[in-house]
């Protein structure tokens, strides 16, 4: 194990929690903070500062909706101004032609823009609310001005047969890259699982439909996708591992190695009102914790893949396994695989009660006040 | 780059560096010909095109 720390890719800058949409697979936590809480522009100027100072290179300013903070201007030139590349990841909603314009002068370098389905039924049914028209409009407007567009579509059991026409859709704007991210089951999806949980015949068809337009749009759309990982024979290489490219920071301030992080039992986290960036990164024991190989288990300790996927997501061994420090449950090699078997044995029954379910039982998250 | 970044160092950062919206691909290759006078022109040209398609197809690049 090599003793000397490396330097955080990212800052993941979870600026509110407060959110228009009410997606079913949102990955803020359960527990949801109010606006009273959130860090104030001076907390995140001094906290991206600090980690362009650490070797940070990229902000992703996201929430909730970041365009939910008043002071959205002033963070993305903050941003800018610490020589971070900056990202803004949001659903559209509460966005114009001024304002987009006015990110832009602020410093904005990339949009991503989240779509919950190409069918307005479905994305309406999907985020609780009637919101693809306004991200239509968006798409428009992104053509008109100088920015770096995603498209992002998380991809799950209803709208896993509309990737045909989400390309379409892509193809019809100025996005070089579209992202395709099967849900992780997690928070609001771990919840709404069973109705999420694509079909092995519905995986196979997409990842055909997604491997032949990443050949045909080569050179004008780079196309992106992630396979729902109950479905992988070894598990992702969770946040490209543990405290080592990523650092998320919380609306109240809280430094997190993930998004989920927060439901490991027993794990403190420090908060950037009273600690440096570079202080929690390199000695807070949440991001010691599972830095590294020390804390694996078997198989993964004498494992040969241990260096490729630092033995998976230690929040879906907690969910899984009931251990954070367990190989996690989605690896072929892993003692608690036969959980996940039992689960997409499930999801592939003809008789799954997903195709009988209607809309009531989504289980929605809020917006906090 | 979103969620990615590259690593330049010699001949990539030259590259790259001229890559500023005003040369044209013609002018990056003469110029780094002359950087790299020593080495076959043909080569720097075909090395250059190879690596800028390479960028392209990351989408890392825009050919206005």
């Amino acid at each position: 194990m090599s003793t000397a720390i490396a330097k955080p890719l990212a800052l993941i800058a979870e600026l509110t929690h407060r959110c228009p949409l009410h997606c079913v697979y949102c990955s803020n936590p359960l527990e949801l903070q109010n606006r009273a809480n959130e860090l104030t522009t001076e907390t995140w100027s001094r906290v991206f500062k600090e980690a362009a100072e650490l070797g940070v290179m990229q902000a992703d300013l996201t929430g909730g909706e970041p365009l939910a903070r008043t002071d959205i201007l002033e963070l993305v030139r903050a941003a800018r101004t610490a020589g971070l590349y900056v990202s803004l990841i949001t659903s559209g909603m509460p966005l114009d032609e001024t304002r987009l314009a006015k990110l832009i002068d602020a410093g904005l370098d990339h949009l991503q823009l989240s779509f919950q389905a190409a069918r307005e039924e479905t994305a309406n049914e999907i985020s609780g609310t009637k919101a693809h028209a306004q991200k239509l409009r968006v798409l428009d407007w992104l053509k008109q001005v100088r920015v770096a567009v995603t498209l992002n579509f998380v991809i799950h059991r209803s709208n896993i047969d509309q990737i045909e026409q989400m390309l379409a859709l892509a193809e019809s704007s100025s996005a070089t890259r579209v992202e395709f991210a099967n849900v992780q089951y997690y928070g609001w999806a771990f919840a709404n699982r069973e109705r999420l949980l694509p079909t092995r015949a519905q995986l196979d068809r997409s990842i055909e439909t997604l491997k032949s337009a990443q050949d045909r749009l080569r050179g004008k759309i780079r196309i992106e996708y992630v396979v729902p990982d109950y479905y992988a024979k070894f598990p992702k290489p969770c946040m490209g591992g543990w405290g080592r490219k990523l650092m998320l920071i919380t609306p109240t301030g809280e430094a997190l190695p993930c998004h989920a992080a927060q439901i490991i039992p027993g794990l403190h986290f420090e908060n950037v009102r009273n600690r440096s960036l570079q202080e929690i990164w390199e000695t807070s024991e949440a991001f010691q914790k599972f830095r590294g190989e020390d804390w694996m288990q078997q198989p993964c300790k004498t494992c040969d893949r241990r260096e490729q996927d630092f033995g998976g997501c230690r929040c879906q061994a907690l969910l899984l396994a009931g251990d954070a420090s367990a190989t996690d449950p989605v690896c072929s090699l892993a003692p608690t695989r036969a959980k996940v078997d039992a689960i997409l044995q499930a999801a592939n029954t003809p008789s799954h009660p997903a195709s009988s379910l209607n809309t009531a039982d989504w289980l929605y998250r809020p917006n906090p006040t | 780059m979103p969620e990615r970044a590259l690593r330049l160092n010699g001949p990539s950062l030259e590259i790259v560096e001229r890559c500023d919206g005003k040369r044209s691909v013609r002018q990056i290759i003469s110029e780094l010909q002359q950087i790299y006078s020593k080495a076959e022109p043909k080569k720097v040209e075909t090395d250059i095109l190879d690596y800028l398609a390479r960028l392209n197809d990351q989408r890392a690049i825009d050919f206005a």
